[in-house]
């Protein structure tokens, strides 16, 4: 297939960046708007994008993972933050959290928040970002 | 504005219907995206629409301030949407290799599972 | 038999063989620390909750019942896997059947020390499943199958008739805590629904436990091999059914209604069955057929209730797990190195199979009910039992002394006759030899447990039998006390009188083999080729059905659905008088400006545009119409989260059916004529029907507590300014992550289905199918 030179030069720099605010989403997604979902999407949009330009082949050399075994592995993530829990001895998928560096006389102060629920919205990034890219790449690669 | 949604809710769920009806798998696959839309539309709308407050805490604050959007409805159409892209993904690829393998997009034609003769 | 082809011997099967081993017998170990306590009189409870909405725990009563059953359960089990790894261990399928023989272990203890009605049925049913794999263990063979469906259909229906039972009576006892519903005997036997409970609890144990009428499928079961019958068809499994009606005794029992049910069912399957016994001449059937005796003669004794009666079965009920076991382990032995059960071309083996003749012999001499073996207790009281109540005594008696008889005759020959005698050489596939002491071990620990007990009746008295018999009694005071001998009263001359019986019986039991053979002939009333009859009717009328649902046309099915939606819909809103209701109009328009219009007028046109065009382009165009329209919605009211994923799937469908249209150059679509009005009515109905519910749905009041909830619990519990996000990831998060599993599946389901299914039709084949 002819595909265009300057699309092929932009999708690197376009990928990447994608990529980069893909993370971006899913960091900040527990403040505002942005989560595991819009992240993965935006992810997986980016790599759509790489493969409609280079082809599925490419893409899957650039992934360096299978992306269905991104998104196993993105379950198993996501059940592990949930299984978490129970080892302090509460429900399923109670969040635990750690305050990195929080000051405990000032309750607003919640230093560098680490939670097992941030771990699950990883999971949900890399569940959603495997599963399309499992989707779109098999598609484009059958003839 | 929730009853004009109600009423362009119902036009997109006549359409899908309409579509879903076909005999073309093609079409049942619009009706199938549709009528995906459609329902986000029922739940988002059943929530009651507020415009300009989305349901953030602003800083500092411990609850949102004023009235903002109800976010249940919000959670739930959001993983129905990808839901729904999931489904939509599946029945595509279904619809493409049926394609390939029966050389038929017409539903009456794909009759393997259950052929013709009634019952074996 | 060998299905793959990798043949590696294993010594004693393997790791999965010691495993198999060590597990049951470090459960023996595990639970005879209750001995004590529980022999004192006091049941332990322990309880882990589960699901305590809905009041499901993981409790577990260890109770002399229980704890006799988990007892046998696990101290056979442990000589039966280590039979199993000779016997076995060499099958290339080896592990797997030690996995199901495990999995049923685990389903039977849980059952029997489940405290939780509803656990306990999860239990049954994995007993059920794991006994079907089990049958169904040589699944090359047709016979196997068979008999696997066939028990599993007949205790599964039964499972969900129990199930039934189960929440009647936890509804009307307000638990579903054995321990709490067996105290509560007089109260649930005066509520109206006691009939129907009792039907289906005994509808589900009857089932379970063969008796008569569903005792067809217990013979059959002995398709599985050897070391299964011995532990899941003779001890443990067929016991659950017994074990169940002696469990819910307390709370069920003392009526006439179950005194009566009890009594003429497992009185006709014990004097039925004892006979069927003499008839066969495969010696696994003849055991197979003791077994159904004594399952009747359990439920019997369970029916009349007695105290005597109670404590008969449970002096019975180890009696006989002890000796059946070790009858079927010897038979399988003798399978194993002779290659035959036929009872008439077994002759003399005694002295090529010492040990394993040992251990049969004192099986056998204690079925018989010979003292000073256990099986003479459990036989005397029985008698005793029968002759001291005041109700059926002479059926009960009678039932009892005929099946005795018969046992007598079954152990003769099951091994008097094989062992002693001449050796018929040449008669037998192969050369009679000793088996391994992995083998022979089963059979002679058991044999001497039963010699034991009946030397020393007071220690199973005390460790088995007295506490048995309080918890199925419900009375903790009742004095339990077992003896060999004391006196020549009417029990004992009985006894005398069936041995004498027993004797003659089985020097003409060759000729009278050959005369039931010919009665049973003649009876034209058969319960096996019946439930083909039965299956063959379920299969008639499932493919009479099917004919008149299942057209095969999508089409009409879809009709179908969406009618009834229809008719469903519109009928409720009919009858319910929803419609009754005015909406503000002027409210409505308030506030509404050009983009609001725009997005209505734009999403509404792209629906009917892509369900009136033929041009697929303009379908998908219009459709990507719909789809940013109702991102724009999400924006408009509030939802940035939504409208952004929205906007990203909306994204990727366009790329996906592009792709896909991309590859399928002849995807068109074609006209479409045929009965197109109908089916827009039918669309036209939907449309307004979903537009009417929805205007209902609005004009009624909201309720926003969940909602606030959310609000005010978002940052001071969740640490999240994103009340959304913080729904997704830590309110519900056991949904989402429900919802991102059906993601994957959908994913992988479609790479499979991409990757994995293409017909040999070549691209001239399809072209060719397209003429």
């Amino acid at each position: 297939m002819k595909t265009s030179i300057i699309l092929v030069a932009a999708t690197r720099l376009l990928t990447a960046l994608l990529l980069l605010f893909s993370i971006f989403m899913l960091l900040r997604g527990h403040n505002l708007p942005g989560g595991g979902f819009i992240g993965g999407l935006i992810g997986a949009t980016g790599f759509v994008l790489y493969a409609i330009a280079q082809g599925a082949e490419a893409t899957r050399r650039t992934l360096r993972y299978e992306p269905q075994n991104i998104a196993m592995v993105g379950l198993g993530i996501a059940l592990a933050a949930g299984v978490f829990a129970a080892f302090f001895g509460e429900a399923f998928f109670t969040g635990q959290w750690w305050f990195a560096g929080a000051d405990p006389s000032d309750p607003d102060d919640k230093g560098l928040p680490i939670s097992s629920v941030l771990v699950f919205d990883i999971g949900v990034y890399l569940v959603v970002f495997g599963s399309i890219l499992t989707l779109v790449l098999a598609l484009e690669e059958e003839v | 504005m929730e009853i004009l949604v109600a009423i362009m809710v119902g036009v997109l769920v006549a359409a899908s219907v309409y579509l879903m009806l076909a005999r073309n798998v093609l079409r049942f696959l619009f009706g199938l995206i549709l009528i995906s839309n459609a329902a986000n539309l029922i739940i988002f709308a059943s929530g009651r629409l507020t415009a300009e407050a989305p349901p953030l805490i602003p800083e500092g604050a411990d609850a949102p301030l004023e009235t903002v959007a109800n976010a249940l409805p919000q959670a739930l159409v959001l993983t129905a949407i990808v839901i729904g892209f999931g489904l939509f993904a599946f029945a595509l690829t279904l619809v493409f290799r049926t394609y390939q393998n029966l050389g038929t997009l017409n539903s009456d034609e794909m009759r393997l599972a259950e052929p013709e003769e009634g019952g074996k | 038999m060998a299905k793959s082809g990798a043949e590696v011997p294993r010594v004693y099967g393997g790791p999965a063989g010691w495993i198999s081993v060590a597990v049951p017998a470090a459960i023996f170990a595990w639970m005879l620390q209750y001995v004590g306590p529980v022999s004192d009189g006091n049941p332990v409870l322990l309880a882990l909750d589960w699901v305590p909405s809905m009041d499901i725990r993981l409790s577990v009563l260890i109770d002399g019942l229980s704890l006799t059953f988990a007892l046998l359960i696990s101290g056979i089990g442990a000589l039966v896997t280590l039979y199993s790894t000779k016997y076995l261990g060499n099958h290339p399928e080896y592990p797997r059947f030690v996995l199901f023989l495990m999995m049923f272990m685990v389903g039977m203890l849980g059952l029997v020390l489940s405290d939780n009605l509803i656990a306990l049925f999860v239990f049954w049913e994995i007993t059920t499943i794991s006994s079907y794999l089990l049958i169904g263990f040589s699944s090359d063979e047709a016979k196997s199958r068979r008999s696997a469906l066939q028990a599993l259909l007949v205790t599964g229906t039964g499972g969900l008739a129990l199930l039934a039972g189960m929440i009647l009576l936890g509804n009307v006892a307000g638990s579903f805590e054995l321990s709490v519903i067996l105290t509560q005997g007089e109260a649930i036997r005066a509520h109206p629904l006691y009939v129907p409970i009792v039907i289906l609890f005994l509808a589900g144990a009857f089932t379970k436990s063969a008796q008569f009428p569903f005792h067809f499928w217990l013979p059959n079961a002995m398709a599985a091999p050897t070391p299964v019958s011995a532990y899941l068809h003779s001890a443990t499994m067929v016991k659950a059914g017994v074990y169940l009606m002696a469990r819910v005794n307390p709370a069920l029992g003392d009526s006439e209604l179950w005194f009566w049910t009890l009594v003429i069912a497992g009185g006709f399957t014990t004097v039925f069955a004892s006979i069927l016994a003499v008839r066969q001449t495969d010696i696994k059937q003849v055991l197979a057929y003791t077994t159904l005796m004594a399952l009747g003669a359990l439920t019997l004794f369970i029916g009349t209730g007695s105290p005597d009666a109670i404590k008969g079965m449970m002096a019975f009920l180890v009696v006989h797990s002890l000796y059946k076991a070790a009858l079927f382990l010897m038979i399988g032995i003798v399978d194993h190195e002779t290659g035959t059960r036929e009872a008439d071309r077994l002759r003399g083996l005694g002295r090529k199979m010492p040990l394993t003749f040992l251990g049969g012999a004192l099986a056998a001499i204690s079925m018989a009910g010979i003292p000073p073996f256990v099986g003479f207790i459990g036989k005397e009281f029985l008698y005793k039992a029968g002759l001291g109540h005041e109700q059926a005594t002479w059926w009960i008696t009678g039932t009892i002394f005929a099946a005795s008889v018969l046992m007598f005759v079954a152990a003769g020959i099951a091994v008097l006759r094989p062992f002693t005698g001449k050796l018929a050489d040449a008669d037998t596939p192969q050369t009679p030899h000793e088996g391994p002491w992995a083998m022979w071990i089963g059979p002679i620990i058991l044999g001497v447990f039963s010699l034991g007990f009946g030397l020393f009746p007071d220690t199973v008295e005390a460790w088995l039998v007295a506490p048995g018999t309080w918890a199925v009694y419900g009375d903790y005071d009742y004095t339990v006390d077992l003896y060999l001998f004391r006196e020549a009263n009417a029990a004992f001359l009985l006894s005398l009188a069936t041995f004498a019986t027993g004797a003659f019986l089985y020097t003409v039991h060759r000729p009278m083999r050959a005369w039931l053979g010919r009665v049973m002939e003649a009876n034209p009333i058969k319960f096996d080729p019946g439930w083909d009859r039965v299956l063959d009717g379920l299969k008639a009328v499932a493919g009479w059905q099917t004919r008149i649902l299942q057209s095969g046309v999508l089409q009409r099915y879809i009709f179908t659905i969406f009618a009834t939606l229809a008719i469903g819909v519109g009928a409720t809103m009919y009858l319910k008088d929803v419609l009754n209701f005015r909406v503000d109009w002027a409210a409505e328009f308030d506030g509404l400006v050009f983009k609001h219009w725009a997005v209505l007028v734009f999403i509404t046109a792209g629906a009917i545009l892509t369900a009136i065009t033929s041009s697929r382009m303009t379908a998908i165009a219009a459709l990507g119409v719909v789809g940013i329209g109702v991102a724009l919605i999400f924006i408009m009211f509030s939802a940035p989260d939504v409208a952004i994923t929205q906007l990203l799937v909306e994204t990727l469908v366009v790329v996906l059916v592009a792709v896909a249209m991309l590859k399928l150059p002849h995807l068109g679509l074609a006209k479409d004529r045929k009965r197109r009005p109908v089916h827009a009515a039918l669309a036209g109905v939907v449309g307004v029907l979903v537009t009417l519910v929805m205007v209902a749905v609005l004009q009624g009041e909201i309720d926003l507590a969940i909602t606030e909830y959310f609000e005010t619990a978002s940052w001071p519990e969740a640490y999240g300014r994103n009340i959304v996000n913080v729904i997704l990831v830590d309110f519900r998060a056991i949904d989402t992550f429900g919802e991102i599993a059906v993601v994957v599946i959908a994913a992988l389901s479609a790479y499979a289905l991409l990757r994995g299914t293409r017909y040999g039709n070549t691209d001239d084949e399809i072209e060719e199918g397209r003429k």
